[in-house]
């Protein structure tokens, strides 16, 4: 079973339909029991970094997702993503789940739009299982201010917006995504497959 | 590269796909949810849903619709038509939409623009724009399926509508939209220069080489299109295999 961690942000039911249509047992939940319980964990995420740590703080899972994490297989979308890492920079600065090194900035890109609104390509960086038999050209869905800043030894994959953008990062157990793969077509299908069959 | 968009649109009246030429003589044909699975097939992007629905029984059913297809469809969904309130956007996000599109209600009140921004963020935020070349060589902003002249300039409603925080701009011009004589190249290049959010080009598309000529000549983020989708002209499979072809990034060829 995958739980899918409630803690209030925006509409996440998207990735229970992705999962769903995939045919996989999940949960949406908040409770530290399922956390524990589930064989993965996905963290999703929309709106702004500091607000969704507040509100993760306040449903008092920090400790349990940090702990599990050791254990099982921790999947971050967007936002989701972005809080894996040791702190985030929107609207000041806030500590994030410090699972992997590096920090999330504004993006600066020249002459390009802010958010990254749209699909964008994979580019590999070292081999990852989430990103498996992704075919040749993998486009996957953005939308995001914000950017991961870390080792390249931790990333997966990146795509191109005006220069490198962390898409993809991995570190042992836990696994991110700064796009969407529950609003990416059948790439997206085959990275939640690929995550779910971990 | 970031490719560029397209986006088929359903308009859909009590629960069905229809779709009017020149916004007049509407035919009834489809289940929205299939329509939506096949594009979805063919490669679309994004997928539009437009509500023509006045009835609030209707309103339940296209809520109903999105829901249907937000399980079985895993690319963006936007909905627009009817949207009035906070709570309107509330329900439709949570039926499963990404995207919610305003057109009519963000001129009569343009603080819904800067409020949604602020709640639900910038990314859901989409503003449909009908406008039409006015004799005073500028263009003018139209109303209510484009019946009525808000006597609001083009070029001061799309600086307000980003400094609103809206995300996107999805601009129909009333002179071409149902022409098939190609996208209005001129009003998009007057929209593009004056706002730095993604601006979709709607209304006049009738063959693949207006496609490529919209993205070669204008900076336009995406391209809609219904009726040319709908009644089979083109398939999205066809105008990106030849957007491929002119070197223009797409997804999925």
């Amino acid at each position: 079973m995958i739980a899918v961690i409630d803690y209030g942000a925006g509409n996440l039911f998207s990735v229970k339909n992705a999962l769903d249509y995939l045919g996989y047992e999940n949960v949406f939940t908040n409770s530290a029991d399922d956390l524990k319980k589930a064989d993965k964990l996905i963290l999703p995420g929309v709106g702004a970094f500091p607000d969704a740590m507040k509100m993760l703080a306040e449903t008092g899972l920090i400790e349990t997702i940090k702990e599990e994490a050791m254990k099982k297989p921790l999947l971050g979308i967007c936002l989701g993503m972005q809080m894996l890492f040791e702190k985030g920079y929107e609207f000041g600065e806030t500590e994030g789940l410090g699972f992997i090194g590096g920090s999330v900035k504004l993006m600066t890109p020249e002459n390009l739009v802010i958010p990254q609104i749209g699909w964008n390509e994979l580019i590999m960086n070292k081999e990852c299982p989430i990103l498996k038999d992704l075919g040749e050209k993998p486009y996957v869905y953005f939308v995001h201010s914000y950017a991961a800043e870390c080792d390249s030894e931790d990333v997966a994959a990146y795509t191109d917006y005006g220069g490198r953008v962390t898409a993809c990062v991995m570190k042992g157990n836990v696994y991110g995504c700064q796009f969407h793969p529950e609003k990416s077509g059948e790439t997206g299908l085959r990275i939640l497959r690929n995550f779910a069959e971990l | 590269m970031l490719a560029k968009r397209i986006i088929p649109c359903l308009d859909v009246r009590n629960g069905k796909v229809v779709k009017g030429v020149n916004f007049k003589g509407i035919k009834d044909v489809g289940d929205p949810v299939e329509c939506a699975k096949e594009y979805n097939r063919q490669g679309a992007d994004e997928l539009v849903f437009y509500d023509i629905t006045a009835s609030h029984e209707g309103r339940g059913v296209m809520l109903d619709v999105v829901r249907e297809t937000a399980k079985q469809v895993f690319v963006p969904l936007c909905v627009g038509g009817g949207i009035a309130t906070i709570e309107d956007f509330r329900d439709t996000l949570r039926a499963g939409a990404d995207k919610v599109s305003i057109n009519s209600q963000a001129v009569k009140n343009p603080k819904l623009i800067s409020d949604a921004a602020e709640i639900f963020g910038s990314q859901c935020v989409v503003i449909g724009i009908d406008a039409k070349r006015n004799d005073k060589g500028g263009y003018s902003v139209f109303i209510n399926g484009g019946r009525v002249d808000m006597n609001l300039d083009l070029g001061d409603w799309v600086k307000e509508i980003e400094e609103r925080g809206a995300g996107e701009i999805c601009l129909n011009s009333i002179d071409t939209d149902g022409t098939k004589a190609g996208f209005d190249i001129k009003m998009l290049n007057f929209v593009c220069s004056r706002v730095s959010i993604p601006v979709i080009a709607s209304g006049g598309c009738g063959k693949l080489t207006d496609f490529s000529e919209v993205f070669e000549k204008t900076n336009s983020s995406a391209a809609l299109a219904a009726s040319l989708f709908h009644f089979r002209e083109l398939t999205v499979g066809e105008v990106k295999a030849h957007l491929n072809e002119k070197n223009i990034a797409v997804r999925g060829v």
